[in-house]
């Protein structure tokens, strides 16, 4: 079995300054999940950028889906991501001006891996976007209507989970989602994008620093290893 | 994909983008509208000349003798005599003559007083002569033969009396009464001034002056139509000449001699010349009117720039989006320059719905104030060029924000804290 992510020996400092990450070896089969957490400025933000390509100049292996990072072409790059990757940050994942459902089904018009992935059994990418979006228990009155800027926060983030989730990419990247969630909120989203994530068969990473999350994780990685203040 | 997304942005921000559509709109109709004007009163002002060799008048300037001679706007100065069109007539290097006597007027359309050889030698447009529509040239002295438009506008049919004004003021005060013209003929279409004029005779034009005196009608001098029949209708002057030459080789030359007799002060011009002093003039009118226009329509680009760079500072959500999902930069950039092209694009359909809906309605008043026959219809070459370079001015406007968008978007490390 291929893994969703292999890194070795993975290094990256920013130009003159110390390295400011360095990870011997993490491997996450699919259906393994990995919360990374650790305080500001430990290097979570900068590792999720290598992993999606956005951020290059690392040294050491970087393969996702089996696809290698190193000397990869920008463009291939983003077909990679776009192929392999959901992508959830903390807030503002949504395009205002297009529905919920032409926002789910963003990925299968760039990416035909993740179309032909979202188009089993007959349905179309909207139908099997209407589908998430009802399982993660989003109304379906508002599927069709440009509402992004008047639903709550907590039904954006499941719209950008739908997103993320649709035509099951091998890892889902998410950072910090529910940090603008309250309490309550953000159980009820983790317990439904794990619900998801069961059915897809796609692989969580997601970094936070609520350790209250832990619980959510079999494993998880804590790169707090800078000396607090 | 990228054309939806293009035209979903721009319908979440319908009102800038349809106040910049309309800016753009507007000045590509006022632009289009001009240059429709300029080719096209040119075109018509060169078929009105297109089959005359010389003009020849009283002496006066080219341009004020080819407007009022042909054009039917201003007035004449003074007259050629009788004697000197007779000669004109004779010439050897002369293939044939056309009299012009203007003057009077029936209900604001300006009467001729001309002879049948009109009918023969006249050719406008592409050598074409004059039609009949119904009926037929002078049948007697008392016929008058309408040109296209007037037939319709007044409503008149072969057989309806008529009676002319002195003097070609709309509301004239001095009528020739005494004696009414007969409709004898209607004449086709032409797209040239004489669709505006009434033709009559010239000795039926003498006929309801005899008894007149420096322009007024002499009390106690009455003429009933019955006694002008029996006198000699031999007028004393005509306004101008239009003269066809047997050879053509001959213009110049028999310009200079009309030019230069000193025994009676003509003067001959050659219409197209004469067109091209005219256009001269109005040539800077007209560049002014290009520059106004195409000042307008820079203002409306600009207002597009301004909308679209502003939108793309909100816009760094969107870009940091779709760059998660694989977009490349350059397709965000090219999504950004796709929605200026779809504002100038459809700025320059609606422009052109504008300048057709506005000519549809002015063609009427057009043609009635100003002699101008604007066609609606296919655009010119010149106005496709147009529509190309305003097309290519949207085109460059719209690399700026798409430039801006293509940096933000390259250069975005989209994880990031907000």
């Amino acid at each position: 079995m291929i893994p969703v992510l292999r890194l070795d020996a993975l290094s990256f400092a920013w130009p003159h300054q110390a390295p400011l990450l360095h990870i011997d070896r993490l491997q996450l089969m699919p259906g393994e999940h990995l919360l990374i957490q650790g305080p500001s400025g430990s290097g979570k933000t900068t590792l999720l950028n290598l992993i999606t390509g956005l951020q290059s100049g690392h040294g050491g292996t970087l393969e996702v889906a089996g696809h290698s990072l190193v000397q990869q072409s920008s463009r291939a790059l983003d077909r990679l991501r776009a192929d392999h990757m959901g992508l959830l940050f903390q807030q503002f994942n949504l395009l205002p001006y297009l529905s919920l459902v032409d926002n789910v089904t963003l990925p299968c018009m760039l990416s035909n891996r993740r179309r032909a992935a979202a188009s089993h059994q007959g349905l179309t990418p909207a139908q099997e976007a209407e589908r998430l979006l009802t399982r993660l228990q989003l109304d379906p009155a508002l599927f069709h209507q440009r509402t992004v800027a008047e639903l709550s926060i907590g039904q954006q983030q499941r719209v950008a989970a739908a997103r993320a989730l649709i035509g099951c990419p091998e890892l889902i990247i998410a950072d910090e989602p529910t940090s603008a969630l309250d309490h309550t909120n953000r159980n009820h989203f983790m317990t439904l994008l794990f619900e998801e994530l069961q059915h897809s068969g796609s692989t969580l990473l997601m970094v936070s620093h609520d350790p209250a999350l832990a619980n959510h994780f079999p494993h998880t990685l804590n790169l707090g290893r800078m000396p607090s203040c | 994909m990228l054309i939806r997304l293009a035209w979903n942005s721009l319908r979440s921000r319908r009102t800038t983008a349809l106040l910049t559509l309309l800016t753009i709109a507007l000045s590509t109709a006022l632009l289009l509208g001009i240059q429709q004007i300029r080719e096209q009163s040119r075109q018509s002002f060169m078929a009105t000349v297109s089959g005359t060799d010389l003009i020849v008048g009283a002496r006066s300037g080219p341009v004020q003798l080819l407007l009022y001679s042909l054009f039917h706007i201003g007035s004449a100065t003074s007259n050629i005599s009788w004697s000197s069109y007779a000669a004109l007539r004779n010439d050897r290097r002369i293939q044939w003559t056309i009299p012009l006597s203007l003057g009077d007027s029936h209900r604001g359309y300006r009467v001729v007083g001309t002879h049948d050889d009109l009918f023969k030698h006249y050719r406008y447009g592409d050598q074409r002569s004059l039609q009949m529509a119904q009926g037929t040239t002078f049948a007697d002295l008392f016929s008058v033969v309408l040109g296209a438009e007037v037939a319709t506008r007044l409503g008149y049919q072969l057989g309806d009396a008529l009676t002319l004004a002195h003097g070609t003021g709309n509301t004239s005060f001095v009528q020739h009464k005494q004696m009414p013209f007969m409709v004898s003929g209607i004449m086709a279409p032409t797209g040239t001034p004489l669709d505006q004029a009434l033709l009559v005779s010239l000795e039926g034009l003498e006929a309801i002056h005899l008894g007149w005196r420096a322009g007024v009608p002499l009390p106690g001098l009455q003429v009933t139509p019955e006694q002008a029949r029996q006198q000699t209708l031999t007028p004393r002057d005509v306004t101008a000449v239009l003269v066809g030459l047997k050879s053509r080789l001959q213009t110049f030359h028999l310009q200079r001699e009309l030019n230069s007799r000193r025994d009676d002060p003509l003067t001959a011009v050659l219409p197209g010349v004469a067109l091209q002093e005219l256009w001269q003039v109005v040539g800077i009118a007209e560049q002014a009117l290009m520059a106004v226009s195409g000042t307008a329509l820079l203002i409306g680009i600009i207002g597009m720039l301004a909308v679209l760079l502003a939108a793309t500072q909100q816009r760094q959500h969107e870009i940091a989006v779709l760059r998660a999902l694989g977009c490349s930069p350059l397709r965000i950039a090219l999504l950004l320059l796709l929605e200026s092209l779809l504002l100038t694009l459809g700025g320059l359909v609606l422009g052109i719905v504008l300048l057709q809906g506005g000519l549809a309605l002015l063609q009427a008043p057009l043609l009635s104030q100003f002699g101008l026959l604007l066609s609606l219809g296919a655009l010119s070459p010149l106005q496709w060029q147009l529509c190309a370079l305003i097309l290519v001015l949207g085109l460059i406007s719209g690399m700026l924000p798409a430039l801006f968008a293509w940096r933000l978007a390259s250069a975005s490390r989209l994880i990031r804290r907000y």
